[in-house]
């Protein structure tokens, strides 16, 4: 009896969960004023958002796996892309995308990097892509709400840049067998912040 | 082996893409709460001896195992610890978690103590099985107004931080004398959880 309650809810749990990702995200936006103007609040605001922040770390990681060459085309194609897809939130002004999209950015970019999967160029640079203006967007949607000037977005996506060019060149630097091990242990860790954060999103706490 | 991984990741990305098509308005808002997150997750797992006691344990024993077991067990106790962690936040239930945190004190530290060499699947299955109760009991437990994403952030970070600091303590198993400190320090968290477990029965 007790046994098929804890189905039911389950299956509740499980039901209620896809309605959500499904639903909206709300955009998440620590809009920071440093007063130095639009592009160094865009700088700040990567550096105060952890979720934004953790992303690009994750999908450094993974793409400094998959050795030098994915490196080289990730560090372009995730900057462009969370540029773009910030402008054409902005001027959207809408959100399209579910509401555990960044849940779902750190556990998938996670699980890759602790499962040291080396994806080819090509396949690192579309999920690079993806992640860009997935995360991208949400920033632009953010900023356009909040009555900010655009600009904020070149700051975010130059920020995006170094630290992801600065976490690349470290990875695929590496050379001992227990650096990539430390590497693929920092995956797990993000893959287990990203499932926490799903748990909050579904219970509405973030 | 890779195209089966790559076909994996094109068929991700195309489902990302499709759910992508729901457009509805959104909203912005500044968050608050965020450093006190962090810094509750992060001195969450150090305010139990339970919690600590498992955590060290896991890092003692993969450092007696040696590789893969001194990081694949770290890597398993922090995920599943976060699938525990989940299961709280969505409201399933888990039965007898106090004394589920005992017993993961207790076999854990009777490894260590034992210089217990089961099979890696085997070990790796007894540290997730334990992890669950471990995040379910302590994952969730978030003060009001702060952020359940930092929350997350400093518990899993210092978890590690955990298992890094058994690890490093394990070291001085190469040497004769370390090898019986080591598991006279297994035997102590063994018995530590004896005591947790009176405590939880009580």
């Amino acid at each position: 009896m007790a046994r098929a309650g804890v189905t039911h809810r389950a299956r509740t749990v499980g039901a209620g969960a896809a309605l959500l990702l499904c639903l909206p995200a709300t955009a998440h936006a620590h809009l920071v004023t440093t007063g130095l103007g639009p592009i160094y609040d865009g700088i700040s605001h990567l550096f105060v958002s952890f979720d934004d922040l953790l992303v690009v770390v994750a999908m450094a990681l993974l793409a400094g796996l998959g050795g030098p060459s994915a490196g080289r085309q990730t560090l372009f194609a995730l900057p462009s892309a969370w540029l773009v897809g910030g402008v054409a939130g902005y001027l959207g002004r809408v959100t399209v995308l579910p509401a555990g999209i960044t849940s779902l950015s750190l556990l998938a970019l996670g699980i890759l990097v602790a499962l040291n999967v080396r994806l080819a160029p090509w396949i690192a640079t579309t999920v690079a892509v993806v992640v860009g203006v997935a995360h991208g967007w949400l920033n632009g949607t953010a900023i356009a709400s909040a009555g900010r000037e655009a600009s904020g977005l070149v700051g975010i996506a130059g920020a995006a840049f170094v630290v992801a060019a600065l976490v690349l060149g470290g990875v695929v630097s590496l050379r001992a067998p227990w650096t990539r091990i430390a590497v693929r242990v920092a995956g797990s860790w993000i893959a287990a912040i990203g499932l926490l954060l799903l748990g909050w999103t579904l219970k509405g706490r973030l | 082996m890779m195209t089966t991984v790559s076909r994996m990741v094109a068929t991700r990305a195309l489902g990302w893409l499709v759910t992508m098509l729901i457009a509805v308005p959104a909203w912005a808002h500044e968050q608050q709460g965020q450093a006190a997150g962090f810094v509750t997750g992060l001195l969450h797992p150090v305010s139990g001896l339970d919690h600590v006691l498992a955590m060290v344990a896991v890092g003692l024993w993969g450092a007696q195992l040696g590789a893969p077991a001194i990081w694949l067990l770290p890597v398993t106790f922090p995920l599943v610890m976060a699938f525990g962690g989940f299961l709280g936040l969505v409201g399933i239930p888990l039965p007898g978690i106090e004394m589920g945190i005992a017993m993961s004190a207790i076999l854990l530290g009777a490894m260590v103590a034992m210089e217990s060499r089961p099979p890696l699947w085997l070990a790796a299955a007894l540290v997730a099985f334990f992890a669950v109760f471990h995040g379910h009991a302590h994952g969730t437990e978030l003060p009001p107004g702060e952020s359940g994403f930092l929350y997350s952030v400093g518990f899993v970070l210092m978890t590690g931080c955990l298992h890094a600091t058994g690890i490093s303590i394990g070291l001085i198993h190469r040497w004769h004398t370390g090898r019986i400190a080591l598991r006279g320090a297994g035997a102590a968290v063994s018995a530590a959880g004896f005591f947790f477990l009176w405590r939880a029965l009580a």
